[in-house]
């Protein structure tokens, strides 16, 4: 089937926003319990607070570097990771703070990062761009566009590997089906790492799902303008082979919907897949973008869509639990204030953190440090990374 | 043997102090009659450590149903079939990635690069992912991944086929540089490349893959950071890397007929620099000829004469001298081609230079 190419808008386009789903259209979503679906509206509403509270440190130049936010992407990382089985790999781009978040990361390991101090989850050495968490399975947030994709692709490589070739997990324990996960912005739709990464897995039965973040923008540059067939990406999915689909990211229960059976799919056969998962930043690109490409008015248009405003609508309005509001008005307001609280704590706690000592400069380079390495000096063991 | 604090995951610590064991036990005797190629011993070091580890795997370029383009891995495939050995399309920015994602999930990767000159292609993955992984995520995850292949020039393959990469790749912290010169040391170092948790760029050289020598059938790990001295002595130290130790120990036999005898130290790995045994023979001989297959200018030769500057100054009789190729891209035409690389020529020249005699 062949589609005829919309016409390419230009860079003040209006981008409109996709039909928003009825509520009540919901499928497999609506029937989870009560607290998971409360537990998504929570993790969405705390990386919201968290991005906020890093706005404010940012411009306080408490955190230092690029500095990029999710707001308005939250139920990207919400819905996809909660598709998920917890020792399901994923990587991601540099706007990372999200997925942290929903993986599981604690606020004060990721603003503590930011900070560069100690108690980060890298010890102060990623930065916002660069979040690792090994016991939530995060491999990082990547700082260079596209480079995360062959990461995600050879993560999910191994997990395969792991079942197939070696009978058992590469820490000893029994092996699964598992899938990857590899985040990318629609930036890093036109470079090459992601289509020599996207073939490999199409040739070798790679079980990875690539996941556009589409958030219409890279930096400054409408999709459209730096990206062909942008009014249907699927096609890039066809042409290595692998199931592609479009998805609603405004709606964390409709991405539930569609995404978790793509999932299931991947694990049982094995197989890659490929999104095109529909989302906004409010934000700029990152703290120093002054916006000069799109108008207030088509941001007004997606934040009065926004997704934690759906999804508590849906949770206070729509849904009942025993003939009353499944999350009631009191408990809302008390859950903002629970999370309002983690993260000025969050604040302090960096604050208060020690910096690394400057000893870590020449630590964690090499597992087996061996004299001569260096002309400088010789390289270490630092101190136990504070997740691990 | 190196105190591991509990920093580092003990399963990572365990696979280190068990390489160190290995390290420990004494070298078998380079004489024998055991004579196989320098592609036998790539061979025989992969096959013995995925006989033991299932977690290694070799992916590159024509590696299994064509048997290797440079017939490394020939035989391979039939010994432990396509899930093992497996053939990548041409793609070294993707699978050098996929090698990167694999072994952060804890696989021991080998990946073959048909020829180190591709890798630029995958400089990203080599240079940014490979080397700093550990540093970045703060000792969560290593890069436990063995790049190797063909590395200098092959015989009139022109400019952008006759990469010698360890200047470039030796200026980033965070990777092992191993540069063997023979089919012995070959097998022995890419054995303890393969078991050494860190990223480590295995480079041989397709002129020397059909090189004949005898390498014992047992098995040996050869350690990094040490210098092999394969030619002893008094008059001058030369110290050289990979395929050219062979154009000094030439030189040094041209030399002795003269009456100069120098030490040829084959380094082995660049890094870790065996930066001691070239201060002890430089202290004995006061002179330094460095021999480098690079480009000179910020080349492995720049930073070894820089080091015994630092370190060795006041041993020296004649100011260093290094003998590089030629400041130019690398040219087609084989009388061309011959007097832009390094020979025992040049070196026989740089020898006397620095005795005066020149």
């Amino acid at each position: 089937m062949t589609q005829a190419p919309s016409a390419p808008a230009s860079a003040t386009a209006f981008r409109p926003l996709p039909k928003a789903a009825a509520p009540g259209d919901y499928g497999i979503s609506a029937k989870l319990p009560d607290a998971t679906l409360i537990k998504w509206l929570r993790d969405m509403m705390l990386i919201r607070e968290f991005e906020n509270r890093c706005a404010q440190a940012y411009q306080q130049a408490k955190i230092g570097g690029f500095c990029h936010l999710y707001i308005g992407q939250e139920a990207a990382a919400v819905g996809t990771i909660n598709s998920l089985n917890h020792d399901d790999p994923i990587v991601t781009a540099y706007r990372d703070h999200g997925h942290a978040l929903a993986r599981g990361m604690s606020a004060d390991a990721c603003m503590a990062e930011m900070y560069g101090k100690v108690t980060g989850c890298a010890k102060g050495k990623g930065g916002s761009m660069h979040m690792f968490d090994k016991p939530n399975w995060l491999f990082g947030g990547h700082g260079i566009v596209g480079a995360q994709t062959p990461l995600g692709t050879g993560l999910a490589f191994a997990a395969r590997y792991e079942w197939e070739v070696m009978g058992k997990s590469v820490t000893g324990g029994p092996a699964k089906k598992k899938v990857a996960l590899a985040y990318l912005g629609d930036g890093a739709l036109n470079q090459g790492a992601l289509h020599e990464a996207m073939n490999l897995a199409g040739l070798l039965d790679i079980p990875v799902i690539y996941i556009v973040e589409n958030n219409g923008y890279s930096m400054g540059t409408a999709i459209e303008r730096g990206t062909t067939m942008a009014h249907d990406l699927r096609k890039k999915a066809e042409a290595y082979g692998m199931e592609g689909a479009i998805i609603d990211g405004f709606d964390v229960m409709k991405l539930y919907d569609q995404f978790k059976p793509l999932v299931d799919r991947c694990r049982e056969n094995q197989r890659p897949a490929f999104v095109d998962l529909k989302t906004y930043r409010y934000l700029g690109h990152s703290m120093s973008d002054p916006q000069k490409y799109r108008t207030k008015d088509e941001v007004d248009q997606y934040k009065n869509n926004d997704s934690i405003d759906r999804m508590a609508s849906y949770l206070m309005n729509e849904r009942k639990t025993n003939g009353k509001p499944t999350l009631s008005e009191a408990d809302f307001h008390a859950m903002q204030a629970e999370l309002k609280d983690i993260c000025m704590k969050s604040l302090e706690f960096a604050e208060n953190s020690p910096i690394p000592d400057a000893s870590e400069l020449y630590t964690d380079v090499l597992y087996n440090p061996q004299p001569n390495m260096s002309p400088m000096r010789d390289y270490t063991h630092g101190v136990k990374n504070p997740l691990l | 043997m190196t105190t591991l604090s509990p920093a580092i995951p003990s399963d990572i610590a365990a696979e280190i102090a068990n390489l160190h064991t290995l390290l420990e036990k004494p070298l078998p005797s380079r004489e024998g009659s055991r004579v196989i190629q320098f592609r036998e011993a790539l061979r025989e070091a992969m096959t013995e450590e995925m006989r033991r580890d299932k977690r290694i795997f070799l992916l590159g370029e024509e590696v299994a149903q064509y048997n290797g383009a440079y017939k490394v891995s020939q035989g391979m495939l039939d010994e432990f079939g396509p899930k093992r050995i497996i053939d990548s399309p041409i793609s070294e920015n993707g699978f050098a990635g996929l090698a990167v994602g694999a072994a952060m999930y804890g696989l021991r990767p080998i990946i073959e690069f048909m020829s180190w000159s591709f890798s630029l292609v995958a400089a990203d993955q080599l240079l940014n992912n490979v080397p700093k992984m550990l540093y970045m995520s703060g000792g969560q995850w290593g890069c436990p991944v063995v790049f190797r292949g063909n590395d200098g020039a092959g015989g009139q393959l022109g400019s952008t086929h006759s990469w010698c990469v360890e200047g470039l790749y030796a200026n980033v912290p965070g990777v092992k540089i191993v540069i063997p010169s023979n089919p012995y040391d070959a097998k022995g170092l890419l054995k303890t490349a393969i078991l050494d948790p860190d990223p480590v760029f295995f480079l041989e050289s397709e002129r020397m893959l059909g090189d004949k020598a005898h390498v014992p059938e047992e098995e040996y790990y050869i350690p990094f950071g040490q210098a092999a001295l394969r030619h002893e002595g008094t008059d001058c130290t030369i110290v050289s890397f990979g395929r050219p130790v062979n154009f000094c120990l030439e030189a040094a036999a041209e030399l002795a007929a003269e009456g100069i005898t120098v030490d040829v130290l084959d380094m082995r790995t660049i890094r870790p620099l065996d930066i001691d045994s070239i201060l002890a023979s430089v202290k004995k001989t006061g002179r330094i000829v460095v021999v480098d297959q690079c480009w000179p200018f910020a080349s492995v030769a720049s930073e070894v004469i820089t080091q015994v500057c630092e370190r060795g100054f006041d041993w020296l009789d004649h100011q260093p001298l290094r003998v590089n190729t030629e400041d130019v891209p690398t040219p087609y035409a084989k009388n061309l081609e011959a007097e832009y690389l390094p020979n025992k020529f040049k070196i026989v020249a740089a020898v006397k230079k620095s005795l005066g005699l020149a």
